[in-house]
């Protein structure tokens, strides 16, 4: 960090000057010139909170896809297609068992196992071919989609939380001032907030494992040269396994907690796939802190978009795409 | 593809162009010209107008993609791109959107301006390489279909535009199924002759070096960068022919024209008919439409449920790709070197039989 601000001071000075204007507009009391100007603070707290948690569901899609990438340079174009199938899968353990959590290992084992077979049946079979794995996952998942929308139907499906996570909380975030003095604060649905921050820990997490573990070690030498890892002794096949069953693990975990926040039905697969490329682009292909810093700039560009420029809330997250291609093409913290 | 044995100095005179013509094109070219005799106005129209168009739009992929080196999935949002510019250019229903200028004024605009906003995607899109290209076009497209879709001022929503008519040219009704025969076979050989012709041209020539090692070329002194936009400006202005007289046949255009699934769809007919060679697309685009419209009945006809069409496409899609990366023509030319092959030894055969 203190490289990165020796480096760019602008930039950083930049960075800080909007950190800091966002944070008075988090906690402060809004005077009334800015409410006039840009609606209450309730709308503007709402679509942030709404921003980020829509972040932490983009990053959790998002990892296992970059993790796969850049790992083993496979273009997994059927991993919306794990998402929905985790999704799906979710719903009916939750559904059948009537324990809501228990959606979360079932989905992770089950979308991992299909991970496996991804890997071994196609991937491992055409390694380092690019245009061939993209075409073949682009037909897996149009024929899984047909079939997923044969076996569980058109239907929206939600998948409802348990009582005690459903209803809201009131947080300590001040929306306005009544006029008696009291002050009224911000209510939020208690199960965002929840997997919000167990995204935030399995991120953390995650990062651990890379940094801190001999598998993380061989993961990143992985990323670093793939050969040279093999060279040395290390099984890198199953190594590659273990990735992809983890990455599609977490898709499937993801596809559970996007069924909680929003609902699961036959499209929703292409739209996280889309969501997916769009971050790691922004973020960078293979990086965990940029899919991290990526899946939160999307989140906020397209709740952010959608509460004060409705028509364009689309056009907003591409257009963070293009300045970002066109000023860093290898995404805001690839290498290179 | 030059055949360089074909030039040698056996020949002791210049023939004419027309006798350069092989025997095959002379074959395909009566046969596609006297099939209006045979067919029902149908299976003119429906399916080989389609085949036609499609083919167009996948010949502006297959451009990209064989011969550059680059698979672009932004190609549809191309070609619906000069479909919506035709339509508020031109005449549709949409009375209060669209301007009603004469179609010598429209066309042309519509293509130029397609050119354009393909060369700034083809821009944004050469900054990247291999897979990122189709990763940054697919995003493209799927930005280009959500904004047409929200967009109510000038690409009118959800509802898009209907009644665009080709103009009556000659007296002619274009939506006729023999003018319009005759109007898309005219434009797939006029796409396809460009493209051969590109191919053997200087410029092509660079684009394959391009594709093969792009730092020789720029050591070389060829622009990679310049090449590959100009490439893109060229797909594109394939892509809008192909997408103006979608927007004729069907006589609408809408959001859902250009979504992601008909994006992808364009890769599949490019891929299923084969990147290496123009007519490729055109095969691909034949089975596509043939399987589009009579997978239906195919599956009724066994029993099945007819709804599961897409899924029939799709493993068709998939046990092509998986088996052979070059498509039906890549199939063509294993089957091509298995004849060559003596049955006994597995060794080339001496005589080409062919």
């Amino acid at each position: 960090m203190r490289r990165f601000a020796n480096a760019h001071p602008v930039w950083t000075a930049i960075i800080a000057f909007v950190l800091a204007i966002l944070l008075w507009m988090i906690f402060a009391i809004w005077p009334p010139g800015l409410k006039d100007a840009i609606g209450s603070k309730k709308i503007f707290l709402s679509a942030l909170f709404n921003g980020v948690t829509l972040g932490g569901l983009y990053f959790l899609v998002a990892s296992g896809f970059t993790l796969i990438f850049g790992l083993m340079r496979n273009v997994n174009l059927a991993h919306g297609t794990l998402y929905l199938l985790g999704g799906y899968i979710g719903f009916h353990a939750a559904d059948i068992t009537g324990y809501w959590l228990l959606a979360f290992p079932v989905s992770f084992i089950l979308v991992g196992i299909c991970g496996v077979l991804l890997q071994v049946l196609v991937f491992r079979r055409m390694e380092g071919e690019d245009l061939r794995q993209t075409l073949v996952t682009i037909g897996i998942s149009i024929v899984v989609a047909d079939l997923m929308l044969w076996g569980f139907g058109g239907d929206f499906v939600n998948i409802s939380p348990p009582s005690w996570l459903s209803g809201p909380i009131e947080t300590f975030f001040i929306t306005a001032q009544r006029s008696n003095g009291d002050l009224v604060f911000m209510k939020y649905p208690m199960v965002r907030i929840v997997i919000f921050i167990a995204a935030v820990v399995l991120g953390i997490a995650m990062w651990l494992a890379l940094n801190r573990t001999r598998i993380g070690m061989m993961i990143r030498a992985g990323v670093d040269d793939r050969d040279m890892l093999s060279a040395t002794g290390a099984r890198i096949q199953i190594v590659f396994v273990g990735v992809f069953a983890f990455g599609a693990g977490l898709a499937g975990i993801a596809g559970v907690v996007g069924g909680t926040f929003q609902s699961v039905a036959p499209g929703e697969d292409i739209r996280f796939l889309l969501a997916s490329l769009v971050v790691v682009i922004v973020g960078g292909m293979g990086s965990i802190p940029g899919a991290a810093l990526g899946a939160l700039l999307i989140g906020l560009a397209e709740q952010f978009g959608s509460v004060y420029f409705p028509t364009y809330a689309v056009v907003l997250t591409f257009l963070i795409m293009v300045v970002v291609l066109a000023f860093r093409p290898q995404g805001l913290m690839g290498q290179g | 593809m030059a055949d360089i044995t074909s030039t040698s100095a056996v020949r002791d005179r210049r023939e004419t162009w027309l006798e350069q013509v092989p025997p095959a094109y002379w074959v395909l070219g009566i046969i596609l010209l006297v099939i209006p005799a045979f067919v029902s106005p149908f299976f003119m129209f429906q399916i080989m107008g389609w085949t036609f168009i499609l083919g167009i739009i996948s010949l502006s992929l297959m451009f990209l993609g064989g011969y550059g080196g680059m698979v672009s999935l932004a190609q549809m949002a191309f070609a619906g791109f000069a479909g919506y510019m035709v339509a508020i250019f031109g005449d549709s229903a949409i009375t209060n959107i669209s301007q009603g200028w004469p179609w010598w004024l429209v066309i042309p605009l519509a293509l130029l301006i397609t050119v354009i906003f393909a060369t700034a995607v083809g821009w944004l899109a050469v900054r990247t390489e291999g897979i990122y290209t189709i990763m940054i076009t697919l995003a493209i497209a799927a930005a280009f279909f959500y904004f047409t879709r929200q967009n109510y001022e000038i690409f009118n929503g959800f509802q898009g535009f209907n009644s665009v008519l080709p103009p009556m040219l000659f007296g002619v009704d274009w939506r006729g199924p023999y003018a319009f025969y005759y109007l898309t076979l005219f434009w797939a050989v006029a796409g396809y002759a460009a493209v051969l012709y590109i191919s053997r041209a200087p410029f092509g020539l660079a684009l394959q070096g391009v594709r093969d090692n792009p730092r020789r070329m720029a050591a070389l002194g060829y622009n990679v960068t310049a090449h590959r936009v100009a490439a893109y400006a060229f797909a594109g202005f394939l892509a809008g022919i192909g997408g103006i007289l979608l927007t004729w046949q069907s006589s609408q255009i809408s959001p859902g024209t250009v979504g992601i699934a008909p994006a992808i769809d364009i890769l599949v007919i490019a891929v299923i008919g084969g990147l290496r060679h123009p007519i490729g697309p055109f095969i691909g685009a034949l089975i596509y439409v043939i399987l589009k419209t009579f997978a239906v009945d195919i599956l009724i006809a066994l029993g099945l449920a007819g709804e599961r069409f897409q899924l029939v496409i799709g493993i068709g899609f998939l046990a092509i790709v998986f088996f052979s990366p070059d498509g039906i023509l890549g199939l063509w030319e294993k089957f091509r070197a298995s004849r060559n092959r003596d049955p006994l030894t597995g060794q080339e055969r001496g005589d080409n039989p062919l």
